[in-house]
């Protein structure tokens, strides 16, 4: 590696580039691109969660004035089948989960669509249904990988002797809830063919990705179908794969002769057609000695999946790379069900991950008197504990000092429910926090010089709005050795060189280690005198580092939480992180993604909870008056830090990824705080007021 | 949603006679709750007479020292009245403990009282539900019930009502006036506590208002005891959240005892519950811990709740300690 870019316009916080457009609302998100006379499409979702259709009347529907066409798995356009489950919809009557589409209506409007979708009648044969998630289930199975690609089980040493053995153990079960991405923007697309093929304007957070999902479903050579994503109101994963309305918006505008047709999915739609976070019983195993030093963790995980379509979350896999133990097991089994598909949601497998095992290592602390802070940086490991290998960069205890300093950790009494303030119990809370660094080689750029002599940058990444624009051109103008106001960058379009999603934290990573190559062979090929119109694209190559080290971001939470001692009332007060997550491209997005992170791993402590009727398969509460995300008034203080961190072995900026590591922890930061105010263990989320209130 | 017509009343005389006359009509106030429920397919009017233009806009002081609050008064002006916010603060903290700012910006007072329950299965027009469809059966009993009914439920229906202003306004034994069809040019005067029903064998019917009946007003009578009372909402987090359960209560003191109490209970039941049970085991009681537990137990001693709603019997027990103790000037423990 040549060396760490030399900051210059990184590091510093300039406004974001996309700004002025947002808050002007001249910033075009999907829904809104200018397309001529568009049509409407209404998806019509089953009611039943297994079994098939045998009868779809469409009379009423198309009788409405206004409707164009409806269509239904008798009379939609052919898809191409084996290839994604999810996205081949409408290719047959049988029907896999509750909220599955098994219709569209087409019309001149929105509402129309809507109110001819409500006409609709379909008569099915309904199957007996399975939806129980339960950890005791005796048809569990063993996957083959968890996402990504990681080894489903793991062993080292002896566990089970171990733990027998340990003179201080812990042995408990942990959950967490199911939960739904949520972005702000809902999932919406609009769909143009036209002579040279099919465009599709996608709120996504991959334009390539997308486009290489659902071109072999639809048939197509990915070279005939471009993906247009320039503005995007959030994702947390569930715009991160395609989904099957992506599909539809294509389907339905093969049928209205060029006119494009415009998709955008209701909220309560979102919750059984894009994704969502599997619930996980986590059971976690601790043997330390007496003095803290771990002998013995073990995390054997059982979650659910769609038995149309596998998605493992890997929720032990954290648990192989934090602390050193000489014994060790982290196993994981799925229960798969007749339930809509799970997918990535923020942090998938770190953020639930980090749950049972950060709250048993306070429930350790606890066993053996010791401090959780010191607890932790006693089984700080000196080298990577499932392979290893030494650490590109690690500083866990760090941040774990720097955050009890600055939180004012030292003069906390240790002993649980021994402060009570007007009525509320008082308490604090500490978990560590950490997420891989993720490269996906081939990422490609290229930069040009315009005619006016400004420095192009073009690339198809996308900001789900992270400040991947902003980040993006700072990076870009320390590479090129020019101010940041010469360079012009274009992003999110497949006719942009290509690039991965905005995922696994890796944006910054994959699109500025490509920007970065393009640039510098750029500069090696025409010097620092190039002119207009010269040109020069560059890929991403394998990092050779990537075998000789081990790449993670850490960081430290902690927490103060007040219980209501009559109602059980919970309250977060404030949070603190510490985070050590190599260079920080731009602190003032950077914070909002880590204090962003934070925020939600607030929301998932206290309120989030997709609740799934096992009768019906479908959630309850799906929308959001009533499945709860925190509030303004739920978040008080969240401060966010970093330790300077020089790693010149992850990518030449020298960046690790901040867009999740901020979830990770926080909700054991604050079921520890929990416990220390009241003296209960609370080992369910989400950690609403009846589990306080007695 | 389907198509619908619109009508701007300009007098509630029309209004009434507009709605009645027409068994698909509905009132239109703020339709903070209607709009919902006409895109989710659970109302589907085709006619919206909207009474948010007529004449009751205001709060207005009645003869004896009373208020009268127009059915029309948005929630955030009703709140933000300083008569409502010194001699009735049980009131405007209801109001402002629910929805959001942008939505109470336009309910409106007798909207407000006649929103329908949260529960998902009446929201949810794929699933079983009596009081949409009397006789398809409860999908709650079994199912998702953390927010429903611990009292007066029926095995037809455990939803709960969802208005914090109706609990407020049935401490404070307000009255409700209402035009309907039968009245002529004259209102009747319904008590805030009788309005609304609890489900028995007919869960489709939320109050004891007939098709046409308008809501004009709300009458608080003149209650000094008022000046010194509360609301208190419990609830899955800190704003933007219907209650778990809620505490409407006013206190006062005749030397060291108890001399006249108002409590009504929200979140517990398809209606606000009003805890005669308790006020009457507290009046002439002193005023400490374990008087107001052991009527706030009396109370609750027939409480039947649903599987996994145990959890309010013992939070509305302690809410009703914990909101006594504060307007007695008890410590908080």
């Amino acid at each position: 590696m040549t060396g760490l870019l030399r900051p210059s316009a990184v590091g510093r916080s300039p406004v974001r580039v996309d700004g002025p457009a947002k808050v002007t609302g001249r910033a075009p998100y999907a829904y809104e691109q200018p397309v001529r006379e568009p049509a409407y499409v209404h998806p019509v979702q089953a009611t039943i969660a297994r079994g098939r259709v045998t009868a779809i009347h469409t009379g009423a529907a198309l009788a409405l004035d206004g409707v164009l066409t409806v269509l239904t798995p008798e009379n939609a356009p052919h898809l191409e089948r084996g290839i994604d489950p999810e996205l081949e919809i409408l290719q047959s009557p049988d029907v896999a989960f509750r909220g599955q589409l098994v219709g569209a209506v087409v019309a001149e409007t929105p509402e129309v669509a809507r109110q001819a979708a409500g006409l609709v009648r379909i008569e099915y044969e309904r199957a007996e249904h399975d939806c129980v998630f339960s950890a005791d289930r005796t048809d569990l199975y063993r996957p083959e990988v968890v996402n990504p690609s990681l080894p489903t089980d793991t062993s080292d040493g002896d566990v089970g002797t171990a733990l027998r053995d340990a003179e201080r153990t812990v042995v408990a079960t942990y959950t967490t809830a199911m939960t739904h991405n949520n972005p702000m923007e809902p999932h919406t697309t609009v769909a143009v063919w036209d002579d040279d093929g099919l465009t599709l304007y996608d709120s996504t957070q991959g334009v390539h990705a997308m486009r290489e999902s659902v071109a072999p479903v639809l048939g197509l050579d990915p070279g005939v179908v471009r993906v247009v994503a320039p503005y995007v109101g959030g994702g947390f994963g569930s715009k991160g794969t395609a989904h099957a309305h992506l599909v539809l918006a294509a389907l339905a505008a093969k049928r209205t002769a060029g006119r494009p047709v415009k998709l955008a999915l209701t909220r309560q739609q979102m919750f059984s057609l894009v994704g969502y976070r599997t619930p996980t019983v986590q059971r976690v195993g601790l043997g330390a000695d007496p003095d803290g030093r771990l002998t013995a963790l073990s995390v054997d995980v059982v979650e659910q999946t769609a038995r149309i379509k596998e998605f493992a979350e890997q929720t032990g896999v954290p648990a192989r790379k934090v602390y050193a133990a000489p014994n060790r097991r982290t196993t994981h089994r799925l229960a798969a069900l007749d339930v809509p598909v799970p997918s990535w949601m923020r942090a998938p497998g770190e953020c639930p991950g980090m749950f049972g095992p950060e709250v048993a290592m306070d429930e350790l602390a606890q066993a053996c008197d010791i401090d959780p802070v010191e607890l932790r940086i006693r089984n700080e490991p000196e080298t990577d504990p499932e392979t290893g290998l030494p650490f590109s960069s690690r500083d866990l205890v760090g941040c774990l000092r720097e955050g009890a300093d600055r939180f004012g950790w030292r003069r906390r009494d240790p002993r649980p429910r021994a402060r009570l303030e007007d009525g509320w119990w008082v308490g604090t809370g500490v978990a560590s926090s950490t997420y891989p660094v993720h490269a996906s080689p081939g990422t490609t750029a290229t930069v040009r010089i315009s005619p006016d002599g400004r420095y192009e940058v073009l690339i198809g990444a996308v900001d789900i709005g992270t400040g991947a624009w902003t980040a993006l051109t700072q990076i870009a103008a320390d590479a090129l050795g020019v101010p940041a106001e010469d360079v012009h960058l274009h992003i999110g379009d497949t006719d942009l060189p290509e690039a991965p999603v905005a995922g696994g934290s890796s944006g910054t990573t994959n699109w500025g280690s490509a920007i970065v190559a393009a640039a510098r062979s750029f500069r090696e090929k025409y010097g620092p005198d190039a002119g207009p119109g010269d040109e020069h694209t560059a890929s991403t190559a394998e990092n050779p580092f990537a075998q000789r080290y081990a790449m993670r971001a850490f960081g430290a939470q902690f927490a103060e939480v007040r219980v209501h001692a009559d109602t059980g009332e919970i309250r977060v007060p404030r949070l603190l992180g510490v985070f050590a997550a190599g260079r920080i491209v731009n602190p003032r997005t950077a914070r909002s993604q880590l204090t962003g992170g934070m925020t939600m791993g607030l929301s998932m402590a206290l309120h989030e909870e997709s609740v799934f009727d096992d009768r019906f398969g479908f959630v309850v509460n799906h929308d959001l008056a009533e499945y709860h995300i925190a509030t303004c008034a739920d978040v008080r203080s969240v401060e966010a830090y970093w330790r300077d961190e020089h790693d010149p072995y992850v990518n030449p900026m020298g960046t690790k990824g901040i867009g999740e590591i901020g979830i990770v922890g926080t909700a054991a930061a604050i079921a520890n705080a929990a416990h220390h105010a009241t003296g209960a263990r609370v080992r369910d989320l989400p950690m609403t007021p009846d589990k306080f209130c007695e | 949603m389907i198509p619908f017509d619109y009508r701007r009343a300009g007098d509630a005389e029309t209004a009434v006679a507009a709605v009645a006359g027409n068994p698909g009509a509905a009132f239109l106030g703020g339709g903070t709750n209607l709009v919902d429920h006409m895109k989710l397919g659970v109302a589907e009017p085709d006619l919206l007479v909207d009474v948010t233009r007529l004449p009751f806009d205001s709060v207005d002081p009645l003869p004896g020292g009373g208020l009268r609050i127009g059915a029309g008064v948005r929630n955030s002006d009703l709140a933000a009245d300083e008569r409502v916010r010194t001699r009735y603060p049980v009131l405007a903290e209801a109001l402002l403990s629910g929805a959001s700012g942008q939505l109470r910006n336009l309910a409106t007072t007798g909207g407000n009282l006649l929103q329908r329950t949260r529960c998902g299965y009446f929201q949810d027009v794929t699933t079983p539900c009596n009081k949409r469809r009397p006789g398809e059966g409860c999908s709650a009993r079994e199912g998702y019930h953390r927010y429903h009914a611990i009292l007066g439920a029926s095995p037809h229906c455990v939803a709960v009502h969802p208005s914090d202003l109706a609990v407020a306004l049935t401490a404070l034994d307000a009255v409700v006036r209402v035009r309907g069809p039968r009245d002529g040019h004259g209102e009747r005067a319904i008590p805030a506590a009788e309005l609304h029903r609890l489900p028995g064998e007919h869960p489709e019917w939320d109050t004891v208002l007939g098709h046409g009946d308008l809501i004009t007003a709300v009458d608080l009578p003149p209650l000094p005891m008022a000046a010194r009372s509360r609301y208190r909402k419990v609830r899955d987090r800190a704003s933007y959240a219907f209650a778990l359960v809620s505490v409407a209560a006013a206190v006062e003191l005749t030397g060291d005892v108890i001399g006249d109490v108002r409590i009504a209970l929200g979140g517990v039941a398809h209606k606000p519950w009003r805890a005669t049970l308790a006020e009457a085991a507290l009046r002439g009681r002193p005023p400490d811990r374990a008087e107001f537990r052991a009527a706030a137990e009396a109370e609750l001693a027939d409480a039947q709740p649903l599987r996994d709603n145990r959890f309010k019997v013992p939070m509305a027990r302690n809410t009703i300690v914990s909101v006594l103790a504060g307007l007695t000037g008890e410590e908080p423990r």
